[in-house]
């Protein structure tokens, strides 16, 4: 008897991925060509999500807006707040206080720390690692409790105003925080005692996606995709902002640019960002969260509005609208490093109290420019893997 | 090179098309025309400015400028960790410019947003289809003329007969 060894003809088939897939979390499309299970083409298409963000932003003030920034990325919506009052105090040219700076940097780390434990979770439960997924989850409702603590909701939280914060931290946070960060700690190891040296997820994630440091820079990489391929850039230590150069923090760095490596830099992210937060509590200054309402750009208290005649008056000199901020007629663009990326806002201002053009800098849509390229030639079941490296946010992506 | 020397050996090369440059915030905005920006980009990346952290446009219609649409590009260079606006105008009537997509890939989809959302048509791009609106939307929203409320519903929808029920099956 022979045996013959000829190949078997396949046909190509194009299967359609999304936009209701479970480990898209949100509404991609990606529709694929396959060789067998290989990847031979992917075309992300996108805009499921668009919800006209920029344009409706030209009709809202320079507070309101700032609720619109949290439907962006919901997963960190605090980092989108203070970004964008970042951008608003910068075309303005306005002076924080530095107690409001350090609050703010504690919050970012904090969103931080949230948002890398649900990424690291979310690519872990979608390569059948169901644990991870749920010890970081736990943790993260405590942390989303210390965010309802301060700003009064756990999503959608638009805690900062141009020119401050709506409220400062309530008495007694530190300790709260100190807690939470402790918990965090103990399932950061927890997390790495599961995967690190499992060789499962060795095998699905080693090797997986990688990014040459070239393509990184040629696609505009930003953030911990881009740390995990080489690329020394930090925005916080390169370009501080909010007082970030008064922290004492190392840059995780990998080098091979995998899967396996963007989920290392989002764990040494994470211990980071613990070091950060005990930072800031530690070295917090007293102080007012609003510079002076006489100035014209900032909202008074809530309790002064409510209770004396004089804040109320400053409030619709402020909100009404045939009143309202004189912002001088330029632009700004301010990039800070949010948990995804290069996170900026580009605000182009006439002189009106809303602004002319606004314009976000979107980490999710820049990082998933590069994924058509990064599946080629890898197997179907690698897609989920890619996917959940690059953090992906359906509400920044499409905006 | 630092910043100054990039902008000063710009402004001679190209003396004609760099209209201005100007300052907001600490910021130096770069003003050019727009068919001369593939080569104005190339020499920023030549000197050091590696990185394109991001493409969008702005309808000066109402706000003034040089032309009515300006597209803007902020050029980081991560070796003097400094960062530089460019923007490029370009006319109503003559919506074109060049893409820079062979200098930087991340221009690709951005190139799209602002063709979907300005009308901005990019030349050289390989793959200029719309990106956030389906591809049979008509108009341009960030445009300024744009009504805000949009155009009312869409009624364009392509309708698909579909056989419902027993009944159907059976024929």
């Amino acid at each position: 008897m022979k045996v013959t060894t000829h190949p078997i003809e396949t046909d190509k088939m194009v299967l359609n991925f999304g936009p209701q897939h479970p480990s898209t979390h949100g509404t991609l499309r990606i529709i694929m060509e396959l060789d067998g299970e290989t990847v031979t083409k992917a075309t992300p298409e996108i805009g499921y999500l668009h919800s006209g963000f920029e344009k409706l932003g030209e009709d809202l003030d320079f507070n309101q807006y700032i609720t619109i920034t949290d439907r962006m990325n919901y997963l960190s919506p605090l980092c989108n707040n203070v970004a964008y009052a970042l951008a608003a105090e910068k075309l303005m040219e306005l002076e924080v206080s530095k107690r409001t700076e350090y609050i703010r940097v504690l919050m970012c780390e904090l969103s931080r720390i949230a948002d890398h434990l649900l990424s690291v979770g979310m690519l872990a439960v979608d390569l059948g690692a169901m644990t991870a997924f749920l010890y970081g989850f736990r943790v993260r409702e405590d942390i989303y409790d210390l965010f309802e603590m301060a700003t009064g909701t756990r999503l959608t939280t638009s805690y900062t105003l141009v020119g401050g914060l709506m409220r400062d931290i309530p008495d007694g946070y530190d300790k709260a925080v100190l807690k939470v960060l402790d918990e965090v700690d103990e399932v950061a190891n927890d997390i790495e005692a599961l995967l690190n040296k499992n060789r499962i997820w060795h095998d699905r994630t080693k090797n997986i996606g990688v990014i040459s440091k070239e393509d990184a820079i040629s696609y505009g990489i930003s953030g911990p995709m881009a740390r995990a391929a080489g690329i020394e850039w930090d925005i916080r230590v390169n370009e501080p902002y909010s007082r970030y150069d008064e922290f004492d923090f190392d840059v995780a760095i990998a080098l091979n640019g995998d899967v396996f490596d963007r989920y290392l830099v989002r764990m040494e992210e994470i211990r980071q960002s613990i070091k950060i937060c005990h930072q800031s509590l530690e070295k917090m200054p007293p102080g007012d969260v609003i510079i002076d309402p006489g100035s014209g750009y900032s909202l008074p208290p809530k309790d002064e509005v409510y209770n004396s005649i004089e804040g109320l008056i400053y409030h619709f000199e402020v909100t009404m609208p045939n009143r309202g901020m004189t912002p001088p007629v330029g632009e700004a663009y301010v990039p800070t490093e949010s948990p995804n990326g290069e996170l900026g806002f580009y605000i182009v201002s006439d002189g009106n109290r809303t602004p002319y053009r606004v314009r976000t800098r979107p980490p999710s849509l820049i990082n998933y420019s590069i994924f058509s390229k990064l599946i080629e030639g890898h197997m179907l079941s690698d897609a989920p893997a890619i996917l959940g490296s690059i953090n992906i946010i359906a509400g920044e992506l499409d905006r | 090179m630092s910043l100054a020397d990039t902008l000063s050996q710009i402004k001679a090369t190209f003396p004609e098309t760099v209209f201005d440059v100007t300052e907001h915030a600490g910021e130096k905005i770069i003003h050019i025309q727009g068919l001369v920006v593939l080569d104005v980009l190339g020499e920023f990346q030549k000197s050091g400015f590696n990185f394109l952290a991001d493409i969008t446009a702005v309808d000066n219609m109402t706000l003034g400028g040089f032309e009515r649409f300006a597209v803007v590009y902020h050029l980081l260079s991560q070796e003097t960790a400094e960062r530089v606006t460019v923007k490029a105008y370009v006319s109503e009537e003559n919506l074109i410019l060049p893409s820079v997509e062979s200098l930087w890939k991340t221009a690709d989809w951005q190139e799209r947003e602002i063709y979907d959302l300005f009308g901005i048509t990019f030349e050289g791009h390989p793959n200029l289809v719309r990106i956030m609106n389906p591809d049979d939307f008509e108009g341009h929203p960030l445009r300024k003329d744009y009504p805000r409320l949009g155009r009312k519903e869409r009624d364009n929808f392509p309708i698909v007969e579909r056989r419902i029920g027993r009944k159907a099956q059976r024929n």
